[in-house]
């Protein structure tokens, strides 16, 4: 999608976490060499994408912080002026390039979570939704009660499985209300606990991060409309879209795991 | 000194004393529906200030500057309290605030007092401490009493019987008021309430209350409530001692301005409290005749030193964070082996105790951030659950079970993999291979270990055969010229 959108893109293979994982469940000594990797790995970036709300969290609340803790300046103004350039993907696009129309086609309902990091940490508000209202075909749907949590939390997910469970389900049952055929959020890792419960009560929602409705395309592409946006490059969207939804799988090609 | 909040010391950790609250219907369906009401109410009444937010600040800055000095602020305290007739008495933990209450009643003879709702006297246990030198506490305020009458525990730091509905609170009236034709009509539970307190208020001599405020400039007290039994407790008996813990002083009569329109807002989603008292010392034909402060600190002085820790005790226990947070909502008040529950029991209560006990309360959350958002005097909670996760995982790794645990041993594997690509790829090849014994039909539904307590409930999708980075690579050596 960014390169129809006339975007060189690089994925530095170096690249393995950004310490969130260990830092929020009390291992900051661990996090450390993993932080110093991410800014090592990005220093040179003109922009950086992150596809989840959460890390991006991690970085803005948390990177200046230990930077300061190790007692190392260098390291420290690294981490200064890398952060301006770290973009979630959704303030990339809206804030960042102006850019609300991608080209996208999407003929599904689909229903927007929240995700309490992209909300109350990085302020999200409307970018993903002016982003879903310009594709073309999708009827956007609003979701109830939509700014609670999931249930995900990370490590709580396992440690307090029941409780994290109890959260998913009424999550779940607000997804149902919309009748949306899809469910998207800024964060895959709620996508994963919001699906890890709608598949195992056989419900046939899908789960979908926003790039990869973004992503989806009629044939050829549409053009974008907004200013600043080159040429497309050859898309390589969703399959085609399907307006059946009798059989899981249906929706999505096959999944890229990180 | 030994410091002791509630029972936490002998409670089951979060996760078990959850899922036995979540098998409780009622109890789930009593607290959504009073979080929501009370939520609800709250942005109500949030969203007519437009000054919210720096009201916001300003109890922030106020908070941060009085604990700053809390020394100077609670000498002056005492000093301005004693020149108004009040006497003040210090006490370092909770066996010395009791025994200091003990030997005050015994001192005025009395055998029964009634007390003004408080959060504190429940942290030191004095009920059962006067009921153990045969003195009868009578809880006034209408939740406390049910809870009191119940021979139940607070599950709310605000509406302690939040977890009962009414059905359940005429049963317990009947039972300990004999008043076996009673009906759950609120107005009928509210006459037996008034009928039997009235007698209380008339006869008892000595009242107990905690405090909202305690104000350095004046000496004087403030308690805000809603029913009106905490100002018949406050100036009804002869004798009243209050118990207030040291965080609760502010420096100015003033400063009231800010925290009066934040806390009930917050707190009840009411403008105003119904009843604000606010009382300096004795005076001679006017409410009680001898006035008594404990100050009372039980671990609170140890949270002083860490800029980030003492952020805790700005706490003004409005209850907002309880309301707003979806793991309360879930699991109500007692989960938390706290009479401190919810997020800022999560934080407050393990400090208190220097992480002796409540050690799974900081992980008792997502980091959602909801209660940081309605937080009136901006206690960033997650940020202090995150920092005393470390601590705990700090303390764990110390010990040779601690190191040797599962989840440290898989932090440490995930640390290590973390450090490079090879190894990332190499962990990622082998998880690959691994996940096909428990793979049915593409799908992850019976892992081992940890990873147990996801796919007991939930489904999970094994990594695909070629992963993002697989493609990634190919996609570049594939593409003309090799082109970035």
């Amino acid at each position: 999608m960014l390169e129809r959108l006339g975007h060189t893109v690089e994925f530095p293979l170096q690249q393995t976490c950004c310490g969130q994982m260990h830092y929020n469940t009390g291992y900051h000594r661990e996090a450390v060499p993993l932080v110093r990797r991410f800014v090592e790995m990005f220093r040179d970036a003109e922009a950086v994408c992150v596809p989840s709300a959460s890390c991006v969290a991690m970085m803005r609340e948390h990177y200046v912080m230990m930077a300061e803790a190790e007692n190392d300046p260098a390291f420290l103004s690294e981490v200064r002026s890398l952060l301006p350039r770290i973009f979630e993907f959704s303030e990339l696009l809206v804030d960042r390039l102006g850019i609300e129309d991608v080209g996208a086609e999407f003929a599904h309902s689909v229903t927007y979570h929240p995700s309490c990091h992209s909300l109350r940490m990085l302020h999200i508000y409307d970018a993903p939704i002016k982003l879903l209202r310009q594709v073309r075909g999708l009827d956007l749907i609003e979701l109830p009660n939509r700014e609670q949590c999931c249930g995900f939390g990370g490590t709580f997910a396992v440690k307090n499985a029941d409780v994290s469970v109890a959260m998913l389900t009424e999550k779940q049952s607000c997804i149902i209300e919309t009748k949306a055929e899809v469910v998207t959020a800024l964060d895959n890792s709620c996508l994963m606990q919001i699906y890890g419960g709608l598949h195992r009560s056989g419900s046939p929602v899908r789960t979908l991060h926003i790039a990869e409705i973004l992503a989806a395309t009629s044939n050829p592409p549409h053009k974008p409309t907004s200013k600043g946006v080159g040429s497309g490059i050859e898309g390589y969207g969703l399959q085609p879209v399907h307006s059946e939804r009798n059989e899981l799988g249906a929706l999505a090609p096959e999944g890229k795991a990180e | 000194m030994s410091v002791r909040v509630g029972k936490t010391s002998t409670a089951a950790e979060f996760p078990s004393a959850a899922k036995i609250a979540l098998k409780n219907d009622q109890l789930r369906k009593n607290v959504h529906h009073a979080t929501n009401v009370i939520r609800n109410k709250r942005a109500l009444r949030v969203e007519e200030m437009p000054d919210w937010q720096l009201l916001r600040d300003a109890a922030s800055a106020i908070k941060a500057h009085t604990l700053k000095n809390l020394d100077t602020y609670l000498i002056e305290f005492e000093r301005n309290c004693e020149l108004a007739g009040g006497k003040v008495h210090w006490a370092r933990d909770a066996d010395e605030a009791n025994s200091i209450a003990l030997d005050l009643i015994r001192q005025y003879n009395g055998t029964e007092v009634i007390k003004v709702k408080t959060m504190t006297s429940d942290e030191i246990q004095l009920n059962p401490a006067l009921e153990h030198a045969g003195i009868t506490p009578y809880e006034t305020d209408l939740a406390d009493m049910i809870v009191q009458m119940g021979n139940d525990e607070p599950s709310h730091i605000v509406v302690p019987a939040l977890h009962r509905n009414r059905f359940e609170v005429r049963d317990i009236f009947r039972e300990t008021m004999d008043l076996p034709d009673l009906t759950e009509q609120p107005e009928e539970l509210t006459g037996a309430a008034r009928t039997y307190l009235r007698e209380r208020f008339l006869n008892v001599k000595i009242g107990i209350s905690g405090a909202n405020f305690a104000i350095a400039e004046t000496g004087g007290v403030c308690v805000v409530e809603s029913e009106g039994n905490g100002r018949m407790c406050l100036t009804m008996p002869d004798v009243l001692i209050s118990l207030i813990g040291v965080e609760k002083v502010i420096p100015r009569f003033e400063d009231l301005d800010v925290f009066l329109q934040l806390l009930p807002r917050s707190a009840t989603g009411e403008r105003m409290n119904p009843y604000n008292s606010l009382w300096c010392g004795v005076h001679e034909g006017d409410g009680p005749k001898a006035f008594h402060v404990i100050l009372l600190d039980n671990g609170r002085t140890k949270l002083l030193h860490d800029e980030m820790e003492r952020e805790t005790l700005a706490c003004i226990r409005c209850g907002a964070c309880l309301n707003a947070c979806p793991v309360y909502r879930e699991t109500g008040g007692h989960a938390y082996g706290s009479i401190y529950s919810g997020p800022i029991g999560a934080i407050l209560s393990p400090q208190l105790q220097s992480l002796e006990h409540s050690r799974s309360l900081p992980y008792a959350s997502t980091l959602c951030g909801a209660c940081y958002e309605v937080c009136p005097v901006k206690i960033n909670i997650p940020e202090i659950l995150i920092h005393l996760r470390g601590r705990v995982v700090r303390e764990d790794q110390a010990t040779l079970s601690g190191k040797l645990g599962v989840e440290n041993l898989a932090m440490q594997g995930a640390a290590m993999a973390f450090k490079s690509e090879s190894r990332y790829e190499a962990a990622q090849k082998l998880v690959q291979i691994g996940q096909g014994l428990f793979e049915r039909n593409g799908q992850l539904t019976n892992l081992p270990g940890m990873a147990g307590a996801w796919t007991k409930f939930r489904d999970l999708k094994p990594i695909p055969k070629q992963s993002f980075r697989d493609w990634w690579k190919s996609r570049e050596t594939s593409k003309p010229g090799g082109e970035a």
